[in-house]
């Protein structure tokens, strides 16, 4: 057996061994709860795949996270840890609400791309100030990222409670209807009641042109050759502390534009609170997904089906089983790789000790 | 400064000494704690469910204690066992004990939102807790700097290999410090829970991060824990009395992100140089044959 061929098997074995651990664990929940474990997954996968309706809840909460998986995974792909893509979401999703009223008079189709485009700076420009903090001052980017969630997050509120908030409530005024994009109910009305939207095309296209900029490109080289090793970058001519800035400002802004989500397509204005975890989710997101895009993008897809399955399996088990199941999924994969780490290691002084040494 | 103020201040502020003295210990063994969220959480859960079961708020500390304890044993698990990502590991914690403790306050009280009322501590000053926080913070100062286990746990964070070359066990040590962080963190939640007589889902909101903060703040050290964890209680009792006094206030958003500001300063070195320990967030492996 080829060492690359091993690899995949130990892969596969390992994450089918993991998968069924994390859904034991969940079985002894819903066991204590009172509940049968097989009438709750029967429901779970039909209320999540297999009902039009179902299916596009799935996609819909699957969307930000394939953007806020990606915001964690091109960091880490430069040795970096992006914990601030909860507050990076938050001030994209305001930047796009904003632009949307302040050009209101604007034609739609140019709305729609100037929010984008202001969500990826917003987020973006968020990301970069931790990357500066790194490289100029040294400020360990995991720290800084996590107390910037808050700042973003307090700043946002007090500009919305402030001055933008609609009397009574606590979110902007909506963006004009032309700058709404469509849901996929408006052309396949199977889905209707559902919110997903174009948003979904938006986020798969980001996550394979971010494949294509992490294995195609020489930035997207560079930015791999820091997380390997930033010394030997350095000495390859890299400057690892741009290179890095670059990457937590890419990170920051893919994690804006996942705010896009719920501003051009599902609520059409901001409002307080509305992120609820999505940007921390994202760490798990990259990580199940193996840093790869495309993995993220089904990595996305299985936990937004796990985040819509909660309204549907209510009245069998209590529906706070979701919360557990998403920490246990990050905490499982934490062990998987550990395991992977040392099959690989076993492996290869086996290979040193068939030959001899 | 009225007695009333300062009492608000100190209401507000014994949570994060908690949490922040607990984060020292841990994070001075070598070990980033990003998980005092979760352990609060449970620190609040347990004594809440502990008093309820019991009808003694004693009984609920010591359940409370439990709480925090198995979620730091979590923790320790995954990052020196199991060598995981320490961050990651703590934001998965924070997460799993979220959906935990929501999911047994809807098992055990049949609600979404809280439990029911229990039998407390006195509120204020009253409070034992309260004291148990002020005497806890000359002790850990002693222990950390004056003890052989104080100097066993520093030098595990700073220098692991040499720890280990003369004779401390690395693993042991850490054990220690998180487990240690579990038991203070989850007195910090006991006593936020205490204070509202009842629990209520994901009632800590935040303050973890808070006491992450004053840790970092106070730089690793018990005394500047908990001076950085009185002045944000401090600032948080001016702002309600600001509110409460009518004609001026202060936004509340921008009063909330002040101690992440100041522990950003800290951190780029500009409120003085904090210096970590030198071996945090490294995974040590025992040397192998």
């Amino acid at each position: 057996m080829s060492p690359r061929v091993g690899r995949g098997a130990s892969l596969i074995a390992v994450g089918l061994s993991f998968s069924a651990l994390t859904m034991l664990l969940s079985a002894v929940a819903i066991v204590i709860a009172g509940a049968d474990p097989l009438e709750v997954l029967a429901r779970l996968v039909r209320e999540t795949v297999a009902t039009p309706y179902g299916l596009g809840q799935t996609l819909f909460k699957a969307t930000p996270l394939i953007l806020t998986g990606l915001a964690v995974a091109v960091p880490l792909h430069a040795g970096l840890f992006n914990i601030g893509a909860e507050g990076q979401l938050y001030l994209g999703a305001f930047a796009a609400a904003w632009i949307g009223l302040v050009l209101a008079a604007l034609p739609g189709p140019i709305v729609v791309l100037l929010c984008a485009i202001g969500a990826f700076l917003a987020g973006g420009a968020w990301g970069a100030l931790a990357g500066v903090l790194r490289s100029r001052f040294g400020a360990h980017e995991v720290i800084s990222t996590i107390m910037l969630n808050f700042v973003a997050i307090g700043l946002v509120n007090h500009a919305v409670t402030s001055t933008l908030a609609q009397p009574e409530t606590v979110h902007t005024a909506p963006i004009p209807s032309g700058a709404r994009l469509v849901r996929l109910a408006d052309r396949w009305p199977a889905f209707q009641g559902s919110a997903v939207n174009d948003v979904l095309f938006v986020a798969v296209g980001v996550a394979l042109l971010s494949a294509g900029f992490l294995y195609r490109t020489r930035l997207g080289f560079a930015l791999r050759a820091v997380g390997g090793s930033p010394r030997a970058a350095e000495a390859g001519g890299i400057a690892p502390g741009r290179i890095q800035t670059t990457a937590l400002l890419l990170g920051g802004g893919l994690a804006g534009l996942a705010g896009l989500n719920e501003v051009l397509g599902f609520r059409y204005y901001f409002t307080i609170g509305f992120s609820d975890g999505v940007g921390f989710m994202g760490i798990a997101v990259a990580m199940l997904g193996l840093q790869h895009p495309v993995g993220i993008i089904a990595a996305a897809l299985l936990l937004g089906a796990v985040s819509h399955a909660g309204l549907a399996i209510g009245d069998l088990v209590p529906s706070e089983l979701i919360g557990i199941l998403e920490g246990l999924i990050i905490v499982m994969v934490l062990i998987a790789q550990f395991t992977l780490r040392r099959i690989e290691r076993a492996r290869l002084k086996a290979r040193l000790a068939a030959q001899g040494r | 400064m009225d007695a009333a103020f300062v009492g608000q201040g100190v209401r507000i502020a014994v949570p994060y000494l908690f949490a922040a003295l607990g984060g020292t210990l841990s994070e001075r063994s070598g070990v980033i704690n990003i998980a005092l969220e979760g352990m609060m959480l449970a620190g609040a859960f347990g004594y809440v469910a502990g008093t309820h079961a019991s009808g003694s708020p004693w009984v609920g500390l010591v359940w409370a204690i439990a709480g925090g304890v198995l979620v730091g044993a979590l923790h320790a698990l995954l990052t020196i066992w199991f060598l995981t990502q320490q961050i990651v590991t703590g934001v998965a914690i924070n997460l799993l004990v979220l959906g935990i403790t929501d999911f047994a306050l809807k098992l055990a009280y049949g609600s979404a939102s809280n439990s029911p009322r229990v039998g407390s501590f006195e509120h204020g000053w009253a409070n034992p807790l309260v004291w148990v926080a002020v005497m806890s913070v000359p002790v850990l100062h002693l222990v950390l700097s004056r003890t052989r286990f104080g100097l066993h746990l520093r030098a595990v964070g700073d220098n692991p290999l040499a720890a280990e070359t003369v004779g401390i066990s690395v693993r042991r040590m850490r054990l220690a410090g998180v487990l240690l962080s579990g038991a203070l963190a989850a007195l910090g939640g006991a006593h936020l829970a205490s204070e509202q007589s009842l629990f209520t889902s994901g009632m800590t909101a935040g303050r973890g991060y808070i006491a992450l903060a004053a840790m970092i703040v106070g730089k690793w050290r018990p005394v500047g824990a908990a001076l950085a964890a009185l002045f944000f209680g401090f600032t948080e009792a001016i702002e309600i009395r600001l509110q409460a006094s009518a004609g001026f206030s202060l936004p509340p958003s921008i009063v909330q992100i002040f101690p992440y500001v100041a522990t950003l300063l800290v951190l780029c070195g500009l409120i003085g140089r904090a210096r970590a320990p030198v071996a945090l967030g490294v995974p040590y492996e025992p040397e192998r044959r």
